[in-house]
C-alpha cells in the first residue's frame, strides 16, 4: 500500500480541490471574484476593528471606575468613545454577518455558483477598506470628537479634531454598503436555482434580501448628510449654522434618517441567522414561516418611517414625536412575533444544546429584553427622562451586541464546518457562549440602572453615586472580553489542528449543505433542483419523532 | 427609587413602572416557554411530541400578534396623553432666562439675578424656562424633575416644571457638547417660599432684566425707529408680546419670544405687513444676553 500524503493545510483529502485551494498566491485572494474568498477577506478586516473598537470599549470601561476623569484627559475620551462608535457600526456591525456570511452562503443558499455581479463584489471590499484606511488615518492623526453621530454645529464649526477625515471613511465605507446591497438583491432576484420559488427561500436568504433593501435606500441618506457635513465645514456653505439662517437639527433628520434603518441593516440579518440555526438544532420547522418573512418585510419598511424617536427632546414639532412614538410602537409588533415563533419552533422540537444554539437562545432572551427596554424608549414622557442617558446606551447595546454580536457567532459556529472545512472544539464553544451571556449581562444590565439613576451619556466624570454600578458594569466587561478573545484562540486551533469535517455535520437542510465542506469553487458539481418547502426537518404537521443522526457532541 | 422632585415625576413614574412590569412578565412568559421547551423537547427525551395541526398554528398567529399590537397601542396611547398635557404651559409661571455655552449655564431670574450652573427656585410655583445656547448644542436636564431639553443655537426652545419637595438637585448637561461636556453640571436649589425669598433679595441688585433692557433699547439704537410716535419706518411695539402680528405676503404670527428674538437677529425672516424689509441685523451686535434682556423689555408692558 502506498503512503498517502497528508492532507494539506487547506484541503479535506490530498489533492482535493477547493474554494481554498484554489490558487494559493497572494494575488489570487487580493483579485479573486469568488463570493467565498470575498467573505474571508472581509471577515479578517472585520475582526480587526471588532477588536480595535474593542481596545476603545476596554479604556471607556477602565477610565469609568472612578468617577473622576484620572485616566484619560477629557479630549481623549472625547475622541475614545467617538472611535468606538464609528468602528463599530460602519466597520464591524453594518458589514458582519452580511459581507461574510452573507456572501459566502447566499448563493449557495440559493443553489447559484456566484453572485450575480462578482466584480462589483470584489470592489466592494475594496472600498470598504479604504474606508477603514481613511479613519484609521484620522485615527493615527489624533482622532475625532464628535461622537459617532457628528451633531452639527459641534462639528462643523466647533471641534477641533479631524472631522472630515473620519467622515470621508464612512462615507467611502457606505459606498461599500450599497454596492453590496445592489448585488444580493440582483443574485436573489436573477439566480434562484430550479424551484427555488420565494416561498421557500431559507429565512437567512429572506434577511439578505431585506437588509439589502434598506442598505440600498438609506445609505445615500448618510452619504449626502456627510457632504453637507463637508461642504459646512471645509468650505463654509451655510447650512446648518443658525447664524447664517442653517438649522442644525436638519443633520438631525437627515442622519438619523439612516441611521435608524441602519440599526435594522444589524439586526436583520442576526435574524435570519438565528432562525436557521434553531430550525436545525431543534429539528423543526420554523413556527410560522409566511409570518417571518412578512415580519422582515414590515420591519425593512416601518423602519425608514420612525427616525424622529431619536428626536423627542431636540426641538422637533410636538406632533411630529407623536407620530414618531406611535410608529415606534408598531414596528415593535412583527419582532415580537419574530420573538414568539422562535419561542413556538421549539415546541415538540428534538433540541440540541451545541454551541450555535446556545448563541442563538442567547440571541433570544437579549434581543427579547433590548426590544423592550425600546418600549420605554418610544414612550414619550419616559423618554424625556431616560433619552441621552446610560439607558439608552443599555438599549442598544442589548441588541446590537447581545442580539447581533451573539447572532454572528452562532452563524460563525453552525457555518464554521463548511466554511473551513474543519470542527471546533465544541467544550470550548460552549463554554464561550456561556461566558458571553453572563457577561454581556453584567456588563449592561447595570447601564439600565444608571439611565435610570440619571446618569448622562458620553460623560467621563460623574457624580460618585453612579459608581457602584460603573464598577459592576467594567467588572462584567472583563469577563465580556474573554468571552470574545476565546474563540480567537480555539477557532484558530481549529483551523490548523481541528478534525476534519464531513459535508453535512450537523444534519442540516439547506443547499449549502449538500456540497462538499469546503465547497468547491463553483459551490455545486451539478446545479440543484429544488423541490420542497426549506426546513425539511420532519413531515409536514409532524413534529420529530426520534433524534436525528448526528446526536452525538461533534467532538470531545 | 429616583427621588421624585416636581409635579410630573409621580406621573413619569407611573408609566415606567408599569412599562417595567409588562417587560418582566414578557420575559418571564418567554424565558420560562423556552426554558420550559428546551427541558421537556430536549434531544432523546421521550415525552410524546404527537403531529402539530397547521390551521391551529395559523390561528395562534393572529391572535398574538392582533393582542401585541392591542397593548402596543394602549400603551402608545397611554404615554402620550401624559406628554400632550405637558405641552400646556401654566400661566402665570415664573420666567428664567438659560443660556448655555461651552462648558456652562447661565440663568436669569426676572429680577436681575444671575446665577452659574445654579438655579434657586421656590417649591410649588410654575417655573417657566427660556432657553438658547450660545454655541452648540446643549441639553438641559434635571432627572429628579423628569425633564429634559435640547439647547439649540439660533432658537429659543421651552420647557416648564413645578418643584415640589425642597432640596438639590443635579442639573446635567446631556447632549455632547465638547471637551468638558461632564463639567457642565450644576444643581437645582429648591427652596421654601421665604428662603426663596431671603435668598432673591440678598442678590446685588442690578436692575432688573426689563430695566436693562430699556436702556439698551436706546444705547442700541432701536428707539430710532421703533420709538415713542415715530411708527413710519418701524411698528410700534408697545404690547407687542403675545399678540399676532399681519406678515407681508399675508397670515398671522404671534409675537413669542422666538419671534421677538428673530426680529432682531434676523429682520428678514419676517417682515410685517404694511412695512418695507430696511431693518438692520443685530447679529453680532447683540449678544445672546443682550436679547434676553430686550425681549424682557419688550414683554414687560413698560415699552411706550
Amino acid at each position: 500500500m502506498t503512503e498517502t500524503p497528508e492532507a494539506g493545510l487547506l484541503a479535506r483529502e490530498p489533492g482535493e480541490r477547493n474554494y481554498l485551494t484554489d490558487g494559493t498566491t497572494v494575488r489570487s485572494w487580493l483579485l479573486t471574484t469568488d463570493h467565498k474568498r470575498i467573505a474571508l477577506l472581509y471577515a479578517a478586516g472585520i475582526t480587526f476593528f471588532f477588536f480595535l473598537g474593542g481596545a476603545a470599549a476596554t479604556l471607556i470601561r477602565a477610565e469609568l471606575v472612578t468617577p473622576k476623569g484620572d485616566l484619560l484627559s477629557a479630549d481623549t475620551y472625547n475622541r475614545v468613545f467617538t472611535l468606538h462608535g464609528v468602528i463599530m457600526v460602519w466597520f464591524f456591525l453594518v458589514p458582519s454577518i452580511p459581507t461574510t456570511l452573507g456572501n459566502f452562503l447566499l448563493p449557495l443558499m440559493i443553489g447559484a455558483d456566484e453572485v450575480a455581479y462578482p466584480k462589483l463584489n470584489l470592489f466592494s471590499w475594496y472600498l470598504w477598506l479604504s474606508g477603514g484606511l481613511l479613519t484609521l488615518f484620522a485615527l493615527l492623526a489624533g482622532g475625532v470628537d464628535t461622537g459617532w453621530t457628528f451633531y452639527t454645529p459641534f462639528s462643523t464649526l466647533y471641534s477641533n479634531s479631524h472631522v472630515l477625515l473620519a467622515a470621508a471613511g464612512v462615507f467611502v465605507a457606505g459606498f461599500s454598503s450599497i454596492a453590496t446591497g445592489i448585488n444580493f438583491l440582483a443574485t436573489i432576484h436573477l439566480l434562484r436555482a430550479k424551484g427555488m420559488t420565494w416561498m421557500r427561500l431559507p429565512l437567512f436568504a429572506w434577511s439578505m434580501y431585506t437588509t439589502s433593501l434598506v442598505m440600498v435606500l438609506a445609505t445615500p441618506v448618510l452619504a449626502m448628510a456627510l457632504l453637507l457635513v463637508f461642504a459646512e465645514r471645509a468650505f463654509g456653505m451655510p447650512i446648518f449654522d443658525p447664524r447664517s439662517g442653517g438649522d442644525p437639527i436638519l443633520f438631525q433628520h437627515l442622519f438619523w434618517f439612516y441611521s435608524h434603518p441602519a440599526v435594522y441593516i444589524m439586526v436583520l440579518p442576526a435574524m435570519g441567522v438565528v432562525s436557521e440555526v434553531i430550525a436545525c438544532e431543534a429539528r423543526r420547522r420554523v413556527f410560522g414561516y409566511e409570518f417571518m418573512v412578512y415580519a422582515m418585510l414590515m420591519i425593512a419598511l416601518i423602519g425608514f418611517m420612525v427616525w424622529g424617536h431619536h428626536m423627542f427632546v431636540s426641538g422637533q414639532s410636538p406632533f411630529a414625536s407623536l407620530v414618531f412614538s406611535a410608529l415606534s410602537f408598531v414596528i415593535a409588533v412583527p419582532s415580537a412575533i419574530k420573538v414568539f415563533n422562535w419561542t413556538g419552533t421549539l415546541y415538540r422540537g428534538q433540541i440540541r444544546f451545541s454551541t450555535p444554539m446556545l448563541y442563538a437562545l442567547g440571541f433570544v432572551g437579549l434581543f427579547t429584553l433590548g426590544g423592550l427596554t425600546g418600549l420605554f424608549l418610544a414612550s414619550l414622557p419616559v423618554d424625556v427622562e431616560l433619552t441621552d442617558t446610560y439607558f439608552v446606551t443599555a438599549h442598544f447595546h442589548y441588541i446590537m451586541v447581545g442580539g447581533s454580536v451573539s447572532a454572528f457567532f452562532a452563524g460563525l459556529h453552525f457555518w464554521w464546518p463548511k466554511i473551513t472545512g474543519r470542527m471546533y472544539s465544541e467544550t470550548m464553544g460552549k463554554f464561550a457562549a456561556v461566558s458571553m451571556f453572563f457577561g454581556f449581562n453584567f456588563t449592561f444590565f447595570p447601564q439600565f440602572i444608571l439611565g435610570y439613576m440619571g446618569m448622562p451619556r458620553r460623560y467621563h466624570e460623574y457624580p460618585p453615586e453612579f459608581q457602584p454600578w460603573q464598577v459592576m458594569s467594567s467588572t462584567g466587561a472583563v469577563v465580556l472580553a474573554f468571552a470574545y478573545l476565546w474563540p480567537l484562540f480555539y477557532l484558530t486551533w481549529s483551523l490548523v489542528k481541528g478534525p476534519r469535517a464531513d459535508d453535512n455535520p450537523h444534519d442540516a437542510t439547506g443547499l449549502e449543505w449538500q456540497t462538499s465542506s469546503p465547497p468547491p469553487t463553483g459551490n455545486f458539481n451539478t446545479p440543484p433542483v429544488v423541490t420542497e418547502a426549506p426546513y425539511g426537518y420532519h413531515p409536514q404537521g409532524f413534529a420529530p419523532h426520534s433524534a436525528a443522526p448526528t446526536e452525538q457532541a461533534q467532538t470531545p | 427609587m429616583m427621588e421624585q422632585a416636581s409635579t410630573l415625576a409621580p406621573q413619569v413614574d407611573r408609566i415606567f413602572w408599569m412599562l417595567t412590569g409588562i417587560s418582566v412578565a414578557i420575559m418571564l412568559l418567554v424565558g420560562t416557554l423556552v426554558l420550559l421547551f428546551s427541558f421537556r423537547y430536549r434531544r432523546g427525551t421521550s415525552v410524546p411530541r404527537g403531529p402539530v395541526p397547521e390551521k391551529l398554528s395559523g390561528e395562534i398567529e393572529i391572535g398574538w400578534t392582533a393582542a401585541t399590537l392591542f397593548v402596543f397601542v394602549f400603551l402608545f396611547w397611554f404615554a402620550a396623553a401624559l406628554d400632550t398635557e405637558q405641552f400646556k404651559i401654566p400661566k402665570h409661571a415664573m420666567e428664567i432666562h438659560v443660556v448655555a455655552k461651552q462648558w456652562m449655564w447661565k440663568l436669569e431670574h426676572p429680577n436681575g439675578a444671575r446665577e452659574i450652573n445654579a438655579l434657586h427656585v421656590p417649591v410649588g410655583v410654575p417655573v417657566r424656562l427660556v432657553m438658547t445656547s450660545q454655541d452648540v448644542i446643549h441639553s438641559f436636564f434635571v432627572p429628579a424633575f423628569r425633564i429634559k431639553q435640547d439647547v439649540l443655537p439660533g432658537r429659543y426652545v421651552y420647557a416648564w416644571f413645578q418643584a415640589s419637595k425642597i432640596g438639590t438637585y443635579h442639573l446635567f448637561c446631556t447632549e455632547y457638547c465638547g471637551t468638558d461636556h461632564s463639567r457642565m453640571i450644576g444643581g437645582i436649589i429648591v427652596q421654601s417660599a421665604a428662603d426663596y425669598a431671603r435668598w432673591s433679595s440678598a442678590q446685588p441688585q442690578g436692575d432688573n432684566l426689563a430695566d436693562q433692557g430699556a436702556k439698551l433699547f436706546v444705547q442700541m439704537g432701536c428707539s430710532g425707529c421703533h420709538g415713542g410716535s415715530a411708527v413710519v419706518r418701524a411698528p410700534n411695539l408697545a404690547g407687542v408680546y403675545g399678540r399676532p402680528v399681519p406678515m407681508t405676503g399675508g397670515g398671522f404670527v404671534t409675537a413669542d419670544e422666538g419671534y421677538l428674538r428673530d426680529s432682531i437677529l434676523m429682520p428678514q425672516k419676517q417682515v410685517v405687513a404694511g412695512y418695507a424689509p430696511i431693518m438692520p441685523s443685530y447679529e453680532g451686535t447683540a449678544s445672546e444676553d443682550d436679547v434676553v434682556k430686550l425681549v424682557a423689555y419688550l414683554k414687560s408692558g413698560k415699552v411706550k
